[in-house]
């Protein structure tokens, strides 16, 4: 993944100006900076979900405008929001999540919930689930996604200890298996050194 | 991914089934269209001459504003917790999903209107072989009004208070269906052919269903970025 001259401008805010990097593959980006800096719009930018005033977002040589329904199914995003129905169960939401992008089974779905730790409370409706619990089911429509490139958005928020240990392994996994992450957070990633890229955001101005 | 209409399924699937999880939701449009029928021959007067020549108008009237009503909705709960940010990076043609969602809510708001419209029609004194003109214009034609209001609910959602803007946009576009339905009603009353306006709402239809699909698309898109 290659990003070139990317220039955004909120309002009358320049968010970054001619901001490039290159993601290899078995590569983990770690996006950091101080609180309104544009960590997510630069994450938005690079989904796709807005549109740079400058500069263009390559995968694998292919400016991501080009083949949008290619390039989605390619990665995996996980935003602030985590797209959760409050009224269906975390089983249900999952099942729905994972199944517009490939097939499961449940044997399969129930694994990972019970490696994010969500068995218990699987068949709970999502409004009752706390914002931990509803960060690690996003977890698990990530490592249920089969993406090569994921793009997480503060993963750690709400989750205790062992959760952001899950991460930092989910992540060493997923860069040892060949596939690539974007990950804004404030804190290290616990990533190892040889996949860990870095890129620091200055403030807007 | 396969085939065109990969998801259409899931999504459709899945808005039904929340649309059943919030039975309140569902039976707002539905209530709404009774009321506006039942207080008409409270404030004009319940003779059954007049009733009749009004009924094809009211009926019309009421079925479009309640199929407006719940429109609102249709993606502002996706937008507030984030699933339609995943819908658009699912990785299916996103036309195809908008339409999927634009169905379940028809299926849920606009169907209802149809089984309802012979109870109602009878209340106003239509004479019953105006029924199935009023059931098919309907049937027909509130897929349209859905498919319109999702274009003005897709282009409100990103703002905070929607509603009357909302209305303000798709009202005028939706007057045509408004008058050919109508006047289908009027013709069948007076014992003439409807097929007319039939064929001029079914014509709307198919124009809707290929191309309004597009616009919701973009609409969407807008609204996240």
């Amino acid at each position: 993944m290659q990003a070139e001259g990317l220039e955004l401008w909120r309002g009358d805010r320049c968010l970054f100006r001619d901001l490039s990097f290159e993601l290899p593959e078995e590569k983990a980006l770690h996006v950091s900076g101080p609180n309104g800096c544009g960590k997510t719009s630069l994450l938005r930018v690079l989904c796709g979900l807005s549109e740079p005033e400058e500069g263009a977002v390559r995968w694998r040589g292919k400016s991501i405008r080009r083949d949008r329904e290619d390039y989605h199914q390619a990665f995996a995003w996980l935003g602030h929001l985590n797209g959760f129905k409050a009224e269906l169960s975390a089983r249900e939401n999952l099942a729905f999540s994972v199944s517009l992008r490939r097939k499961t089974d449940d044997e399969v779905r129930n694994n990972t919930l019970d490696q994010v730790g969500l068995t218990a409370a699987a068949d709970l409706p999502c409004r009752v689930l706390s914002a931990g619990q509803k960060r690690r089911l996003s977890l698990a429509t990530i490592m249920l996604s089969a993406a090569r490139l994921w793009i997480l958005d503060e993963p750690f928020t709400n989750l205790d200890s062992k959760g952001r240990e899950m991460i930092s392994e989910l992540l060493n996994s997923h860069c040892a298996s060949g596939g690539a992450a974007i990950v804004a957070a404030h804190q290290e990633l616990g990533v190892e050194q040889p996949y860990l890229q870095h890129l620091k955001m200055e403030d807007a101005v | 991914m396969s085939g065109p209409m990969s998801g259409f399924g899931t999504v459709l699937a899945r808005d039904l089934r929340l649309a059943f999880r919030r039975p309140g939701e569902m039976a707002n449009p539905l209530l709404f269209f009774v009321l506006i029928t039942a207080i008409f021959p409270l404030g004009l007067s319940p003779e059954p001459e007049l009733l009749r020549t009004v009924a094809p108008g009211i009926l019309w009237g009421a079925a479009l504003l309640s199929s407006l009503l719940a429109l609102d909705l249709l993606f502002k709960n996706d937008y507030e917790d984030g699933s339609l940010e995943q819908l658009v990076l699912s990785g299916h043609s996103l036309p195809v999903l908008v339409l999927a969602k634009t169905l379940a809510h028809w299926v849920v708001s606009g169907l209802p209107l149809v089984l309802a419209a012979p109870l109602l029609a009878s209340a106003l004194y239509l004479p019953a072989h105006a029924w199935d003109t009023l059931m098919l214009g309907l049937l027909i034609g509130t897929p349209t009004l859905s498919l319109l209001g999702a274009v003005g609910a897709a282009l409100t959602t990103g703002l905070g208070t929607g509603s009357a803007l909302l209305s303000l946009l798709v009202l005028p576009l939706a007057t045509p269906i408004l008058i050919f339905g109508a006047r289908g009603v009027d013709l069948a009353v007076q014992g003439l052919d409807p097929v007319g306006p039939m064929y001029l709402l079914g014509a709307i239809l198919f124009l809707a269903v290929s191309l309004l699909p597009l616009a919701i698309a973009t609409a969407v898109r807008i609204s996240l970025d």
